[in-house]
């Protein structure tokens, strides 16, 4: 039982199912479009908290990473909140589309990606503060100087938050309404084939992931050795 | 950044300078006075508060008490720059690494870059623009730590121990780019170690010792007839490499 359903698993992929095809699609678009918005919202934040003097910063970091674990079924329910008809954005219309759930995907990595980043660029900005200042460098021109230092360190956090985006389940579920050709993503698709007996469709999908993600890390990997290679 | 040179940092007096981060006095009530040319070397044994002192230059840290009074103006925003010991190089070419003080000025890139070459050309490093600068050995770190400071066109320059372990060769070409910077027109403040390096470079010497100024005299005069006994057992090599006060 198990081996036929492996094998027709392999034969979803090795045909280039269409449903396949599509679910893998629409979750590389949103958690993809997450990752975006996450890398340009959550590295520059955790930069900023590393390098920024002000009162509180220590309570800020430990509620960044605090965060990190947040359940992703809450980040779901309070999008939900936010987007229904009558939410504070309900008028935007965006309740059970792609971009709600690349809202909910990307409220769930910033946090991820802001602490890896304020840890990253803190360990640079103790080595350099003194040089920085001597050379009067503003605020804001130490951050994005520290966050182009740390470019290859920081590809840690964008693969974090691609993790994150592509396996969390809860908040894609709620916001998105897992609509069959509209809003299922593979995680999403995974739970409901599993729960109606559909096995080979989901192991296809899981295998789909875990390809992704493993190709994923395996090219972050390389470029970072590359990077050490070339830059030290 | 403007390419004039901001007026007034000299003569630089220094009055009661005194640093003690948590009661443990590392500056006691420093004196010194330097005109407006010239090379300055720093000598002392370790401890003796010469890095602090070019910190508390650069406006890193807070003193206690003293003063510290540029010409007649206020404390300068430009036209001071501190070279240290192990200079800071961020994971980039030697050509990024050269103009990163310009950044501040808001120089156009181009113009940035074209300067830097410029620069990297009188520094002896034309040909290594496009490396990585932390595949650099040493003393081209040190060569490339100097042309980044000496493209801001400081008034006065800082440099910390800039040929501690350097080789001869090495330790050479750098005292070579510290008189082209002094014939500039940069004034220059050096911390070192070595006596030779100071007899070479040197047209004044500081001689500290226990958070203090011993004494400030022409270099010739220093080696030949130094006016403290710590700095006559320096430089016969009497003194303790560390010294407990």
């Amino acid at each position: 039982m198990l081996a036929a359903t492996f094998s027709d698993a392999l034969a979803l992929l090795a045909t280039f199912d269409h449903r396949v095809a599509e679910i893998v699609g629409l979750s590389l678009r949103v958690s993809g479009g997450a990752v975006v918005l996450g890398t340009l919202i959550g590295l520059p934040l955790g930069a900023c908290i590393a390098v920024g003097r002000f009162p509180g910063k220590a309570a800020v970091s430990v509620l960044i990473n605090g965060l990190m674990g947040l359940p992703s079924v809450v980040v779901g329910v309070v999008v939900y909140l936010l987007l229904s008809r009558s939410g504070p954005l309900g008028g935007l219309g965006l309740l059970y589309t792609p971009p709600a759930m690349i809202v909910a995907q990307t409220l769930l990595v910033v946090p991820l990606m802001a602490a890896i980043a304020r840890q990253v660029v803190e360990d640079a900005w103790q080595r350099y503060a003194e040089e920085l200042a001597v050379m009067r460098f503003s605020w804001w021109q130490s951050v994005t100087t520290l966050l182009y230092d740390c470019r290859h360190s920081l590809l840690v956090a964008v693969l974090a938050g691609l993790g994150r985006a592509m396996s969390e389940v809860g908040a894609v579920m709620i916001v998105g309404g897992n609509i069959d050709r509209a809003t299922r993503v593979m995680t999403t698709a995974i739970a409901l084939e599993t729960s109606k007996g559909d096995l080979p469709l989901a192991i296809a999908l899981g295998i789909v992931l875990i390809l992704i993600i493993l190709a994923l890390n395996a090219l972050a990997f390389g470029l970072r050795r590359w990077a050490t290679r070339r830059f030290g | 950044m403007n390419s004039t040179r901001p007026a007034s940092l000299f003569p630089l007096r220094i009055r009661g300078l005194r640093y003690a981060p948590d009661g443990r006095e590392v500056l006691g009530g420093i004196d010194l006075e330097l005109g407006d040319e010239g090379i300055t070397l720093m000598l002392g044994p370790n401890g003796a508060g010469k890095s602090m002192l070019l910190r508390a230059l650069c406006g890193l840290l807070e003193p206690c008490s003293g003063e510290i009074i540029w010409g007649d103006g206020p404390r300068p925003t430009q036209g001071v720059m501190l070279v240290f010991q192990q200079p800071m190089m961020l994971r980039a070419s030697v050509l990024e690494n050269a103009v990163l003080g310009l950044r501040p000025a808001g120089l156009r890139r181009a113009e940035r870059r074209a300067r830097g070459m410029a620069m990297l050309a009188r520094v002896g490093l034309a040909d290594r623009v496009a490396d990585s600068a932390r595949q650099l050995s040493g003393g081209e770190r040190q060569r490339l730590a100097l042309a980044r400071a000496w493209l801001t066109r400081p008034r006065l320059l800082l440099l910390d121990e800039p040929t501690a372990s350097l080789d001869p060769t090495a330790t050479a070409q750098v005292e070579r780019i510290i008189r082209e910077i002094r014939t500039d027109g940069t004034r220059i403040l050096m911390v070192t170690h070595n006596l030779g390096q100071a007899t070479r470079l040197a047209d004044d010497i500081v001689f500290m010792a226990a958070g203090r100024v011993c004494e400030h005299t022409p270099a010739q005069r220093f080696f030949s007839r130094p006016q403290s006994e710590e700095a006559r057992r320096f430089i016969q090599g009497e003194l303790p490499w560390r010294m407990t006060f």
